[in-house]
């Protein structure tokens, strides 16, 4: 393994023991992030990009059973001794949670919250020294420092998410866990926090995960975009490609779900994709998205399709590339492709 | 009366405005925050207006007030022509044509009530079962198959906890349908929402007006949501709209710095160079004088309005009209240009007519209450 690839995860599968039985979130997935790089998931709520990000730090609830690897630096999380993980955790890598809105106490001031994991990892450190890194990480993400003194209610939603980060790399973490960072923000909020992220992981060569089920902001900000549907890596690939021009008919679906401003294909045709996903207790055989998908044929049915290589970092599950539809889904018999 | 002539009639008849609203609040330390200063807008039956803004412009209180849920201290909200009535009876007369759909449709619907009751609650509460000589079960269901959730029969019972995001939020569109009302105001309809639903909600929107020749008013900070079903769009920044038009217009070729900025942060916009305003809209109880916008303006930072600096920062704007056709925009470097153009073709007007500065009663109000 050479020294770039900060995270690789390996055949990751999590399965939720429940009352019900056991279901399984995510089905073995591959993903490596390098330092300096910006790694997109995305996929729709209950596709498993929240719990395989869980696995990263193994902060995976009570009752998910994991297995395969998941590396970081080439040391397996998963089977870390605890006092190891406890190194890794905000020192190697850290996490901005979603909802960051709920996420800061309401009962103690912003510089108190940030200062906690410095004072946790760096026991010795003077109170002087604490209080100049809370103020230098302030203003890395673009704070007045002294909003150090202010509660969590006397901050906008923009100004409670950059604290979050704040507080991520409060440790000078090699990578950062991003779970949809912007998603309660609005479009001017939301460039000010991409920016800073993008700037930080350009700065100082950290390595990024970023998780959102808006293709737009990954196409945009990430290097490399990992697509899941139930559980799976669906789609795999350069950023921009995967949101210009998707191989599978999930990543087509999310991608065209963001219309260009000014495209007048996109006037008055909202596109949008019926149904929900899978439940996990209830998975259709062969592909799991063929009861959704508008390319769906018999050859869908009988075996779920593994990941195949299209061309340079590009990989799909899907049997239906590059095969043309058929007419019983499609068209008039004008259309008839002899 | 066939669809046909009920969708002509009601998209003559309905139609909402806004003149010259202001609504203020008050804050603890006793300071006015005018969140609503001089809001124009018209909305009329058969069409999708976006009203778009980042957090704090004032939409949504625009929107709330314009279904009576704040009370404006100065400007009316005309019905169908007439000045709304603040009495109980009024307002349910309003209600009874003009529904609002909340945002976070988790927290809008009753917990405790399952969706048929949700849905009905409407229908009782202006008595619509008697007079439409149907079974109040009937039109539930009816209601429900319209916001495309069929069979309707199968969610009667659900509590809102049993049902997806996108469930919801047709749950609480089916609501306001129920009534038959002749607008609809949405409020971010599918912020909250996966990227699969989006799409679903927005095309159902687009059908009712088709179908029902409906009116919509989505408030939203997305753009690429006006793109894809708004026929005109208001921006709103700090209490105004700033700049108003046919979608299409103001977001290929967008007038106001404001516009421009927020055009150019849409994650899917390319080769355009992303314009990040700097912090966020300032605090409504201290609206800055001159142009609102000028603090935050990359025009007026970059040096490309320094002939009209002294105006953004002095002199306040005209408030846009609610002008149902033109492209107009509130900006004194756009007002300049235009009087460039305007002396050098000899034409005084173009399609696109900016409010121009003026020195009237509005300016002069505005610097007492802005800087005091």
């Amino acid at each position: 393994m050479s020294t770039s690839e900060l995270l690789e995860m390996r055949d990751v599968h999590v399965t939720y023991r429940t009352s019900e039985g056991e279901l399984p979130a995510v089905r073995g997935v591959d993903l490596t992030v390098r330092r300096g790089q910006i790694v997109g998931v995305a996929g729709e709520s209950g596709c498993g990009k929240s719990t395989l990000a869980s696995t990263v730090l193994r902060l995976q609830a009570a009752n998910a059973m994991v297995s395969g690897e998941v590396l970081f630096d080439g040391q397996d999380v998963l089977t870390m001794r605890w006092g190891d993980l406890r190194a890794v955790r905000w020192v190697g890598a850290s996490i901005v949670f979603q909802g960051a809105l709920h996420s800061l106490n309401p009962v103690h001031r912003i510089g108190a919250q940030i200062a906690e994991p410095i004072q946790v990892h760096a026991p010795g450190l003077a109170e002087g020294r604490v209080r100049e890194r809370i103020e230098s990480l302030l203003e890395q993400v673009g704070l007045d420092p002294a909003r150090a003194r202010s509660y969590p209610h006397q901050l906008s939603g923009g100004q409670k998410q950059r604290v979050m980060i704040a507080m991520a790399l409060a440790c000078d973490p090699q990578l950062v866990v991003a779970d949809e960072p912007t998603t309660a923000l609005d479009v001017m909020v939301q460039a000010q926090v991409l920016g800073v992220l993008s700037g930080l992981v350009r700065e100082r060569g950290l390595g990024m995960m970023m998780i959102s089920h808006d293709l737009s902001v990954l196409g945009d900000l990430c290097d490399r975009i990992t697509v899941m549907y139930a559980g799976r890596v669906v789609e795999e690939g350069p950023a921009e490609q995967i949101f210009a021009d998707p191989l599978h008919p999930y990543s087509a679906a999310l991608s065209a779900a963001f219309p260009r401003v000014g495209d007048p294909s996109a006037r008055f045709a909202p596109s949008g994709l019926p149904g929900d996903p899978p439940l996990p207790w209830d998975l259709p055989g062969g592909c799991t998205f063929a009861p959704r998908c508008p390319r769906a044929a018999e050859v869908c049915l009988p075996a779920e399709p593994v990941l195949t290589s299209y061309g340079e970092g590009r990989a799909a599950a899907c049997v239906r590339i590059g095969q043309p539809d058929e007419t019983q889904h499609h068209g008039s018999p004008g259309e008839v492709a002899s | 009366m066939t669809a046909a002539e009920k969708k002509a009639e009601q998209s003559t008849r309905a139609e909402l405005s806004a003149e010259g609203v202001r609504v203020e609040f008050t804050t603890r330390a006793g300071r006015v925050a005018r969140a609503l200063d001089g809001a124009n807008l018209l909305v009329r039956g058969g069409e999708v207006v976006a009203l778009v803004g980042e957090s704090g412009s004032g939409k949504t209180t625009l929107a709330r007030t314009l279904v009576g849920l704040a009370e404006p201290v100065a400007g009316e909200i005309r019905w169908q022509g007439s000045p709304m009535k603040r009495s109980g009876r009024g307002l349910k007369a309003l209600r009874r044509h003009v529904q609002l759909v909340l945002q976070d449709p988790a927290g809008a619907l009753n917990p405790r009530q399952t969706v048929y009751e949700s849905v009905a609650e409407g229908l009782r509460v202006h008595h619509l079962v008697a007079k439409s000589g149907r079974t109040e079960t009937e039109l539930v269901a009816e209601a429900l198959a319209s916001a495309g959730l069929r069979p309707p029969e199968t969610l009667f019972l659900r509590y809102p906890h049993e049902l997806s995001g996108g469930q919801r939020q047709r749950v609480l569109i089916a609501g306001a349908l129920a009534v038959q009302p002749q607008l609809l105001i949405a409020d971010e309809p599918v912020s909250s929402l996966d990227a699969s639903i989006r799409g679903e909600i927005l095309a159902l929107l687009l059908k009712l007006r088709e179908e029902l020749g409906l009116g919509v008013l989505v408030v939203t900070h997305d753009l690429g949501l006006a793109w894809n079903i708004a026929d005109r769009i208001a921006v709103m920044y700090l209490g105004r709209v700033v700049e108003a038009g046919p979608t299409e217009e103001v977001l290929t070729s967008p007038q106001h710095p404001y516009t421009q900025a927020l055009l150019s942060v849409v994650p899917e916009m390319t080769g355009l160079e992303p314009i990040v305003l700097r912090g966020e809209i300032p605090d409504p109880t201290r609206i800055p004088s001159g142009c609102r916008f000028h603090p935050r303006c990359p025009a007026l930072a970059s040096g490309a309005a320094e002939a009209v600096a002294d105006a953004c920062r002095g002199r306040s704007l005209e408030i846009l009209p609610a002008d149902p056709e033109g492209h107009r925009s509130a900006c004194h470097l756009v007002a300049a240009r235009e009087r460039v153009v305007a002396r050098r073709d000899g034409s005084s007007l173009t399609s696109s007519r900016p409010a121009t500065s003026s020195t009237g009663a509005g300016s002069a109000a505005e610097a007492g209450g802005g800087t005091s």
